[in-house]
């Protein structure tokens, strides 16, 4: 296949990007997205040129570190797959791909398409956890979880921490990737005692990082490779009140 | 000349050893914890685990980690389970059995006292997970849910869907950022070890280069803590991250520290086979499908029906055939030597005709599809994401890959290497899997390496250091590693040749695959050898990285890491060929029954070999811990 490329390029945080234009043949319908911008890199190094950075690491779709604007859509046209997921049989012959980075004010651009995402893990840092110590535990079945009530909270815990909820939204929000945390805990019997505290520092953390509110346009699940639901959110605004107004 | 040498295991009985070492630690006070500096690389299972429990004692913990979270260590891809001998099943497991099994799976190639250590610790984790929130499978009445896995006959694997890694590695993340908030954990992501510091001979820090600036930087500390996964990438194609490497325990073998067993690589029975050149990695399926899944290749290696017409007795599902008891629960090494045979003999299904068939049909008939799709759902759609096929409605295809590298830096029984206070942690250590790993205990090492054994082996250490002022980072040994890691990444970056990095370490991996990889043979090793001298050399003088030093440069990082797989690699040849018999993952053509299945030599390679750098990559010193078995007597390792 012949693939022609519009590719964003910036040098680092500060300096202005731009779309770059490459021309890739003998792409293989069978690669994955990201082996075809490998492909992009060899022959851009071999030429004396910069290659594109990207992140990227397992290329299993679980570590949550790749992801990229593509064709305006995060990680790509496939529903609930990641970047590292997509695969070239998803385009045609003679196709243009616009490719850009996660654009986020809580997430500045390192450089080209990898950007800064350690915003999330200040919202994990302010409360996204139980607060037990190593060697506190009690004997794992002494507090029966039902079945219904583990796999609601894995619903939850799968968010993979890729940053597509927040690139999607019109606002930049980091509603979903937020309440997904708390929403998991707070349907644990190990996580509930602590979800009034948790969830008011987590959302007071996620207003300081400089990420948006959500109007409920509820593109984030769409655009989310584990399709989390927005549920989430709605739980997480109602453990939010109940926690004001109990503290009244 | 080779030296024997010992891994200061407590006296007693195998059960109690790790009580009476508990017993006698040596302890460090509140309030001097407080004064100590730990240096952990690393944040997957393993690392982030040891930083937060280090930390909640109240030790002042720097971590670090390449990715640009610390969430996204390799751990998290970890799919099946994790053990432990809980015995809620009632189907007679025990601490015992677990260390049996475990030990056995190794081929009786690993330290007794820790497999029974890590055997003891693994109900723990279950309870310290569950209480962090990890969302483990559950039974309707509530209680924990467990399955079985390859190499055992009792159910003792607990697991949140086939996720099981990453939920782990979530506790231990949010455990580790909790402390973060406290102010007692210090985190540089994006931030790659590039050497340790030695003051004194003993480990003091490192040196690590910011990603995101290039920055080369100084860290100290009382004791550094190596967590940084295996090897197994070195192979180029495997079931790892791209970003895994060796770099760290390979900079810190040549500070000092032995390698031991580097030679020793799980290829892993059930990942998706390679489809063509470009490829980057392969993708596992967990182990846990082989729990109802039947493997399988056509009788007639001409056969060109599709697999779901072709008859029951024209199908050969040679893994029930041949080893009845385990069945397609054979452990891993076996399942994948068996594939290969199978492959050889030209039997191989796909277009390339290297993989072999993982069928569900009587499963799916069996408990209906919808079952099926509870217990592996996102398996199966990964399945079809990657290759276009629907597993519910014809067999998965599945190869062979490099996964699990059971070596790694050789460690005492406190989990100490040869450099006093360097320690190594989970799959960058060697000690617990033998020559083979049993599946669902790679999570279980990790955690129970940083949750319960390091926090007393590493205080046991830092007892002796309450006196020992913060490390000054302007201090001559600093100055002089940074100066040496600025001048090799230059060195890099001078060479202006015409090969990326990619390219030798895809070449690279091609050699060790073929020639070291599921069957080793001497000349087979030898040429290996050669091939990789060549291969160095190559890659000194004809080296192509873009760039500069400080900045973003993905192109330097693969060029430090490969330099040091190209090391590496030769170590391991040279270890699989002075190993004159075959143990579990390590199958030498040359000793085998007339079945084809492993012969061990214990009366002459009863040990593990523990190499020790010399300053030339061709000449290392084999050192030996002799392995001995007071508690079991090594049997023939026998699944049929």
């Amino acid at each position: 296949m012949k693939i022609y490329l519009k590719i964003w390029r910036q040098k680092n945080s500060q300096s202005k990007g731009g779309f770059v234009d490459y021309t890739l043949t003998e792409v293989s319908k069978d690669m994955s997205f990201l082996e075809m911008l490998d492909m992009l890199n060899i022959q851009l190094v071999k030429k004396g040129e910069r290659p594109v950075e990207f992140d990227h690491d397992c290329r299993e779709g679980i570590c949550g570190q790749c992801g990229v604007m593509i064709n305006g859509i995060a990680h790509g046209p496939l529903k609930h797959t990641t970047t590292c997921q997509l695969h070239m049989r998803s385009f045609e012959d003679g196709d243009t791909i616009y490719v850009e980075p996660f654009k986020a004010t809580a997430f500045p651009i390192v450089r080209d398409l990898k950007v800064n995402r350690s915003s999330l893990d200040h919202i994990i840092a302010s409360g996204g956890y139980v607060s037990v110590d190593t060697g506190q535990a009690p004997e794992a079945n002494s507090i029966p979880v039902t079945h219904e009530q583990a796999e609601a909270a894995f619903d939850s815990a799968a968010c993979i921490g890729c940053g597509a909820c927040v690139a999607s939204c019109k606002n930049s929000s980091a509603a979903l990737f937020t309440s997904a945390k708390i929403s998991q805990l707070a349907q644990l019997p190990q996580g509930n005692k602590e979800t009034p505290q948790r969830v008011v520092s987590m959302v007071n953390q996620m207003e300081e990082e400089g990420f948006g509110h959500c109007s409920f346009t509820e593109a984030c699940q769409v655009e989310c490779p584990e399709d989390i639901s927005v549920l989430n959110i709605a739980r997480m605004n109602y453990e939010y009140n109940r926690s004001r107004l109990l503290k009244k | 000349m080779s030296i024997t040498i010992k891994a200061t295991i407590p006296e007693g009985p195998i059960a109690e050893k790790w009580s009476n070492y508990k017993a006698k630690a040596k302890l460090v006070s509140p309030n001097n914890r407080k004064k100590l500096e730990v240096i952990v690389v690393g944040t997957g299972l393993a690392g982030a685990s040891a930083a937060a429990s280090l930390a909640e004692m109240g030790y002042n913990v720097k971590s670090f980690c390449f990715q640009d979270s610390a969430r996204r260590a390799h751990s998290v891809a970890a799919q099946g389970g994790v053990n432990a001998a809980k015995n809620y099943k009632n189907d007679g497991d025990s601490v015992y059995r677990m260390f049996y099994d475990t030990l056995k799976g190794g081929d009786f190639r690993s330290r007794e006292a820790n497999t029974y250590r890590l055997a003891e610790c693994s109900a723990s984790l279950i309870d310290q997970a569950v209480a962090q929130g990890v969302p483990f499978g559950r039974e309707y009445g509530g209680y924990l849910r467990n399955r079985s896995f390859g190499g055992v006959q009792v159910s003792r694997t607990f697991y949140a869907r086939g996720q099981t890694g990453q939920q782990l590695l979530l506790g231990s993340y949010q455990a580790l950022l909790r402390q973060q908030n406290a102010g007692k954990v210090k985190l540089y992501t994006r931030h790659e070890m590039l050497d340790i510091v030695m003051i004194d001979c003993k480990a003091r820090g490192i040196i690590a280069r910011n990603l995101d600036t290039g920055a080369i930087e100084r860290h100290g500390a009382h004791t550094v803590v190596l967590a940084t996964g295996g090897f197994g990438k070195i192979y180029y194609l495997s079931t790892l991250a791209m970003g895994c490497n060796a770099s760290a325990i390979w900079r810190a073998h040549k500070k000092g520290a032995f390698m031991a067993n580097p030679s020793w690589t799980q290829i892993h029975p059930t990942s998706l086979p390679q489809s063509g050149e470009h490829q980057s990695k392969l993708t596992l399926m967990s182990e846990s499908l082989r729990n109802d899944g039947r493997i399988w290749v056509p009788k007639d290696k001409n056969e060109t029906r599709l697999p779901g017409i072709i008859p029951e007795e024209d199908r050969d599902y040679y893994l029930e055939r041949k080893y009845p008891a385990f069945g397609n629960l054979a452990p891993r090494d076996i399942a994948s030597r068996a594939a290969k045979e199978q492959i050889d003999l030209g039997k191989g299904v796909g277009p390339l005709k290297n993989a072999v068939y993982l069928d569900f049909a009587r499963a799916i008939k069996e408990y209906g599809q919808e079952v099926i799709a509870e217990r592996y759902g996102n398996l199966f759609t990964m399945y079809k994401k990657i290759t276009g096929i629907d597993a519910y409605k014809e067999p998965m295809k599945i190869s062979p890959a490099a996964h699990f590298s059971m070596g790694g830096l050789w460690v005492d029984y406190d989990l100490q290497t040869s450099i006093a206070g360097l320690f190594a942690i989970g799959e960058a250590n060697f000690s617990d899997h033998g020559a083979n790993r049993l599946g669902a205990n790679s999570l279980l090492q990790a955690c129970v390496d940083g949750y319960f054994i390091l926090p007393y082996t590493l205080q046991n250490y830092l007892a002796d250091e309450i006196r020992t002022p913060k490390t000054d980072i302007d201090h001559p040994a600093f100055k002089e590693t940074e100066m040496k890691v600025r001048e090799q990444l230059e060195s890099f970056l001078k060479c202006k040749g015409s090969k990326t990095a990619e390219e030798f370490h895809k070449e690279l991996g091609k050699e060790l695959y073929d020639k070291c990889g599921l069957l080793r043979t001497k000349e087979g090793l030898q040429k290996a050898i050669e091939n990789i001298k060549k291969l160095r050399k190559e890659f000194r003088e004809n080296l192509l990285v873009p760039g500069d030093v400080e900045e973003v440069n993905s192109e330097l990082e693969k060029a430090g890491r490969v330099s040091d797989y190209m090391e590496l690699a030769e170590l391991m040849c040279i270890d699989a060929l002075q190993r004159e018999e075959s143990c579990g993952a390590h199958f030498r053509a040359e000793h085998q029954t007339e079945e084809g299945e492993a012969r061990r030599d214990d009366e002459n390679y009863c040990y593990s070999a523990a190499w020790e750098w010399t300053g030339n990559p061709s000449s290392p010193v084999l050192n030996k811990e002799p392995l001995v078995f007071d508690t079991v007597t090594p049997t023939v390792r026998s699944y049929k």
